[in-house]
């Protein structure tokens, strides 16, 4: 095998398959900006430290920053760019957008995307950090606003606008309950 | 960044080959600290061996009564898992202080164990720092070190190593398995991270070319009352300047067993035997708790601006221990 | 005034806009934001995101040294490597005209002039630009440029008694001084004499610094991202002495600013690599150089003293402040300037100093001098409180000056009493027990705080244009930015009002130079000053259209210009001004310090929009938190550059660092002042450190002094123990 510095890679964003030959530096966040065109997923520190480059990998949250395009072929990408079905928002922007959850805008699409990822995680389960009692019989902790900053607590905000964005996660996250509710219903 | 070689292995046995052909080789796994590093310079491998995807990505039951974990599961993964949630309630705790929701999507076990000091000299690929390049010296120790190691440092390198799982499986004697060419081995995390004295930059004592494959917890029947208590200078996605993994056994207010190890005090997670021999066989009481963490204590030696960290240590173990000990007595 | 083109001209600006005619009260309205649906798809393009063709891409290179000169740069092996398309540096860059003083009053600062000498003033100085084809070629080849430089010994060590600081005007005069501060001082019952210092901050927006530049048709284009197009377009224009029209600078949106945005390497490298490859050239500046390269808040020491009679009322204040600034480049941080609006005695001295370092240049960040100030001055206020025995909020009424202290002129609304009883109220201050160290849970020692905020309220010369399109609707055309304030919805809601309309109809277009001179995006004046420039030419506009039936298919534009109106404003002490209130929970046992809650009520004229408004406020009050607990830039002796120059290492506030954050608003109207508008941007952090620190001596008994105030600081300070 003689070594080689680039590769052929297939990636499914958003439904989507893109093949491209990738230099093996570039990450997943540079091949969606710089070759793909899809711009929404930004470069805030370009090196895990502020969330803005979040993206739902196999629907997981992550930070593409740090993730090699070469090494996310086969996985399921979701940007900021899939979220909204046509001209419907996903009921995440919906609440970032009503509710004001950002100023400038820049960590947003991080933000939402990480937000869905809390929601689902939660609905899942999982504690966190500042749940009481994470052992399995104390049950799944509510997703109270606490729980939330903590959970959104990997990306940063400088405008400050963590209030409104706890209040935007909490109310998709009582929506999508609903949902629930009603389609068991 | 250097231009490397990707190979992604299907196996470990393959995985061992890709990386023994080439002594420029690493191993990637989640990639949270191995890609920042070949950012800012100071990895430059030149050539990536992906075992992100090796069927290691498994949570059973050992033989023993105990869990093997596999080097690929990822820090959610873990922390969510039930059976370490409800057996080593310390364990998910310590993961969950860790990074953020991302990144622990993102880093394996194997990886957190490897990964390398957050001190900003090593960082910075413009400033000497021994860990980094050995003989260049260690600018901390007259400089910047509010969050540098107070106990196990020597005058070449005084960096804390940062991760939060590892306090944890050091509290629960977790044994690390790994694979060479030549087979398979184990090391226990007691034995995993070398002193630092005058090679700061040979950080464990894995052999060379080794690939992690689990981590293997024994059965600690203490450990289902255990806690990890994290401080950092906010409240979030941050590193430590100080934490506590404990279990406590006590029966009629008297301590049967007690495990504590201490994080962001030293380069590896901290056992701290003295302050648990204390504490064997011993009233479970404040002033107990006291004394155990000021025999631990005995041993640091800070610089002055992190003296703090002894007052921190001393207070956090005795907080963790007494919250502990108000639990069992419930 | 003239007609400039056919349907076009341009309306005299006067100072009281007619009343429209159909009321829509968009003015006043929660309005989400008019480009909020692109910012939470995706779909709004930051600076460098605007594709190219044939695009090529820049990396600097910066020194590794904090003093000396460039011996040597190695470019031929770099020049071989792949992508390598040019490396610029001192030695073949183009030289810049550097000799004028730009719209903010003040000369160009060299760090973003570069590449003119071999000069090396700091750690981080921009020594090389490397262009190749592709982002990862250039950062590879730009690390691999081996630079040698003749080393000098470097002084970066800042406190508060350097011997060779100077008195610095800045925005303001350096001091101001009236009556016999050690008399009065001596004949006072209570003295409160106390140092406090902060640390150097950062902008830390989350959107790099970034810049396409390329030549198109004989005009330089740049796509960036910046606090002000026109005053980035004249900047440039002068540097490369090129006529004014021949420069176009664009910015759509604009990820936070925060004063950092301006005229930076990253521009300058830029056009300098375009012009010399004839191409489209990015240069994106990644985080770790931003903290060298595009400003921040200077550290400061200050020194506060006051004297007051039994009953709290001032007889004496001084306050002087010490900031750094490189050795290149003069700037101050003018922390003094917040007792000259804020409290009056009859001997009161305000000062302002400044030290050479060799360290990069600071620069304007969010409420420069107030918000420093204000920590220092409202703490001491607490302080005399204290000493006193007087509740620290009826210590500030008793001190409620009638005229500006220092200016004499009276206040353009000062209703910071109304602030203050407001928030007491909401806040539940009138149950508060003053003595400190009293209330725990468990480890936790909790205590609550309050402090006074202002901020002033400026205008700067702005110039508008609004056309009255054929199918019903209305485009406005205006340098301004929005970097996160919510100015393109607040115009939009003003512009509707102004023409009658609902803002739907209106189609708000900033951030582009060729719009016309404008105001930049702070002060927190760019709201103030764009409504005002939008209004008159509505105004015009709607006159035009009176009687009208139809309007042509090219439209009918009017342009408006506020320069000659602004001088004619009446000189008044205008500001807004706030109440901070905080409670804090400080674990004993680790020294963790939390803020449980805050409100904040703001006396800030004419609120436009309540939405983004709130968001505006509530902001400042978190980066109040971030400030007073979290925010440390850190310097390393040894080497002069920074020790933590990233965001894990630079600590700002986290989600879980920010619990309910309140902020209202009082009533503060203006009947003299034309738009009514003062801005919001930056008045929510004035104060908000203080209160913090006030509540964190509430919980304690210890007074922290020095911000942030960490951990080891708590632990160090002792207090009641475990």
């Amino acid at each position: 095998m003689t070594p080689s510095t680039s590769s052929s890679v297939t990636l499914n964003i958003n439904g989507e398959k893109h093949t491209l030959s990738v230099d093996h530096r570039t990450t997943l966040l540079d091949a969606l900006r710089e070759r793909l065109d899809l711009t929404g997923t930004k470069k805030g520190c370009d090196q895990g430290q502020c969330g803005a480059c979040t993206v739902l990998v196999d629907g997981r949250r992550t930070v593409s920053c740090l993730q090699l395009a070469v090494a996310a072929e086969d996985r399921e990408i979701t940007t900021v760019e899939g979220l909204a079905e046509g001209e419907r928002l996903h009921p995440v922007q919906q609440a970032f957008l009503d509710l004001d959850g950002f100023q400038c805008g820049y960590c947003t699409p991080g933000q939402i995307c990480s937000a869905v990822a809390v929601i689902e995680e939660h609905a899942a389960g999982w504690p966190s950090a500042v749940t009481d009692d994470v052992r399995p019989e104390a049950g799944p902790p509510p997703l109270t606003p606490h729980e939330i900053r903590e959970r959104m607590s990997g990306n940063l905000c400088r405008c400050g606008a963590y209030v409104s964005i706890v209040e935007a996660v909490a109310r998709a996250a009582a929506e999508r309950t609903e949902a629930t509710e009603e389609a068991v219903a | 960044m250097r231009e490397f070689d990707y190979r992604r292995a299907d196996d470990v046995p393959g995985a061992v080959a890709l990386l023994d052909a080439d002594p420029d080789a690493r191993y990637l796994g989640g990639g949270t600290n191995l890609v920042d590093l070949m950012k800012t310079g100071v990895e430059r491998p030149g050539r990536l061996v992906d075992v992100r995807r090796l069927p290691l990505d498994r949570i059973e039951p050992a033989d023993d009564g105990g869990l093997r974990i596999g080097a690929t599961v990822t820090n959610s993964d873990l922390a969510a898992h039930p059976e370490v949630r409800r057996r080593y309630p310390a364990l998910t705790e310590a993961v969950l202080a860790g990074a953020s929701g991302q990144l622990r999507n993102m880093a394996t076990v194997g990886g957190n164990l490897l990964q390398r000091t957050r001190c900003g000299y090593f960082a910075d690929v413009t400033k000497p720092c021994n860990k980094r390049l050995p003989g260049s010296g260690c600018p901390a120790v007259e400089g910047e070190h509010r969050h540098h190691a107070v106990l196990g440092a020597s005058e070449h390198c005084v960096a804390v190593h940062p991760s939060d799982m590892g306090v944890a499986l050091a509290a629960f004697d977790a044994v690390v398995s790994y694979r060479t060419a030549d087979g398979p081995g184990e090391l226990p995390l007691a034995d995993f991270y070398l002193p630092v004295g005058d090679t700061p930059h040979r950080e464990t004592a894995l052999p060379r070319g080794a690939l992690i494959t689990g981590v293997t917890l024994p059965p600690v029947p203490s450990a289902a009352r255990s806690r990890y208590r994290k401080v950092r200078e906010r409240a979030s996605y941050a590193f430590a300047i100080g934490s506590v993994a404990a279990a406590l056994d006590v029966g009629d207010g008297v301590v049967r067993e007690a495990r504590i190890a201490l994080g962001a005090v030293a380069s590896r997670p901290w056992r701290a035997h003295a302050a648990e021999r204390v504490l064997d066989g011993a009233p479970a009481t404040a002033d107990r708790f006291a004394a155990a963490a000021d025999a631990e204590l005995a041993a640091a030696r800070p610089l002055p601006g992190n003296a703090y960290k002894v007052t921190l240590m001393r207070n956090l173990v005795v907080a963790v221990l007494s919250e502990l000990a108000e639990e069992a007595a419930r | 005034m003239t007609v400039t083109t056919t349907g076009t001209q341009t309306a005299p600006a006067h100072a009281a806009p007619a009343v429209p005619a159909t009321v829509t009260g968009a003015v006043g309205t929660a309005h989400t934001r008019v480009e909020g649906r692109d910012k939470v798809t995706g779909a709004a393009r930051y600076a460098g995101e605007i594709p190219f063709a044939d695009l090529a891409h820049g990396w600097l290179v910066l020194s590794t040294v904090a003093r000396g000169r460039i011996r040597s740069i190695g470019t031929a092996p770099v020049l071989a490597m792949p992508g390598v398309l040019t490396v610029l540096h001192h030695r073949n860059a183009p030289r810049l005209h550097l000799d004028y003083i730009g719209l903010l009053g003040v000369p160009p600062d060299p760090t973003a002039a570069v590449f003119q000498n071999d000069r090396v003033p700091h750690a981080g100085w921009p020594v090389a630009l490397v262009v190749a084809e592709t982002s990862e070629q250039a950062r590879e080849a730009a690390e691999a440029l081996v630079v040698t430089y003749e080393q000098e010994p470097h002084d970066i060590g800042f406190r508060g008694d350097r011997p060779d600081a100077f008195t610095l005007d800045g925005h303001m005069p350096a001091v101001t001084e009236k009556g016999d501060l050690e008399a009065e001082l001596a004949a006072s019952a209570h003295v409160v004499d106390v140092e406090y210092t902060t640390p150097e901050e950062h902008h830390a927006m989350m959107e790099p610094h970034a810049a396409t530049a390329r030549w198109d048709d004989g005009r330089l284009d740049v796509v960036d991202s910046n606090q002000g197009t026109t005053w980035v377009a004249d900047e440039l224009s002068r540097m490369f002495s090129l006529d004014a029209s021949a420069v176009r600078v664009r910015s759509e949106h604009v990820g936070g600013g925060f004063g950092s945005k301006g005229v930076r390497a990253h521009q300058v490298s830029a056009v300098m690599a375009a012009t010399a490859l004839r191409r489209p050239v990015r240069v994106v500046l990644n985080r770790r150089q931003m903290f060298s390269l595009t400003g921040y808040r200077s550290p400061t020491a200050q020194r506060v003293r006051l004297g007051a009679d039994a009953d709290g009322r001032l007889r004496a204040l001084e306050h002087r402040s010490l900031s750094q600034t490189s050795t290149v480049w003069d700037f101050v941080e003018p922390s003094a300037g917040v007792a000259r609006v804020m409290y009056d005695a009859p001997a009161h001295r305000t000062v302002n100093e400044a030290v050479r370092l060799d360290v990069p240049s600071p620069t304007w960040m969010r409420a420069p001098g107030e918000a420093p100030g204000a920590f220092a001055l409202e703490a001491a206020l607490d302080e005399l409180a204290e000493r006193c025995g007087v509740d620290p909020i009826e210590l500030r009424l008793r001190n409620e000056p009638e005229r500006g202290p220092v200016s004499g002129m009276p206040f353009g609304g000062r209703h910071l009493a109304a602030c203050f009883r407001e928030g007491a109220r909401r806040f539940g201050w009138a149950d508060r027990d003053p003595r400190p160290g009293l209330r725990r849970e468990g480890n936790l020692l909790i205590g609550t705080g309050t402090a006074a905020a202002s901020f002033p309220a400026g205008a700067g010369p702005s110039t508008a244009a609004v056309t009255a399109e054929a199918d019903g609707t209305f485009t406005v055309r205006i340098a301004a930015a929005d970097i996160g304030t919510g100015a393109r919805t607040a115009l939009t809601l003003v512009a509707a009002d102004a023409l009658g309309v609902a803002p739907a109809r209106i189609r708000m277009r900033i951030g582009d130079s060729d719009f016309g001179p404008a105001m930049i995006a702070g002060g927190s004046s760019g709201t103030r000053s764009w409504a005002w420039a939008i209004t008159v030419a509505a105004d015009g506009l709607r006159e035009r259209l009176a009687g009208r039936t139809g309007v042509p298919a090219e439209g009918i534009t009017v342009r408006s210009d506020t320069t000659e109106a602004l001088g004619a404003l009446a000189q008044k002490e205008r500001h807004s001004f706030g109440a901070q209130f905080a409670e804090v929970a400080v674990d004993a046992a680790t020294g963790e310090v939390r803020v449980r809650r805050m409100l904040g009520v703001f006396a800030a004229g004419r609120i436009v929009n309540p939405l983004t408004a709130r968001g505006q406020l509530v902001g400042g009050m978190v980066w109040g938190i971030s400030m007073a607990l979290h925010e440390e830039g850190i310097r390393d002796r040894a080497s002069g550059g920074h020790y933590n120059g990233d965001l894990a290492g630079y600590h700002i506030a986290t989600n879980a660092d920010v619990p309910v954050v309140e902020a209202d608003w009082v009533d503060d109207p203006d009947p003299d002042d034309p738009v009514g508008i003062k801005g919001i941007g930056e008045v929510g952090i004035v104060g908000a450190a203080a209160a913090i620190a006030n509540a964190v001596w509430h919980a304690t008994g210890v007074r922290h002094r020095n911000l942030p105030i960490r951990p080891d600081r708590i632990l160090a300070a002792g207090g009641p123990r475990v």
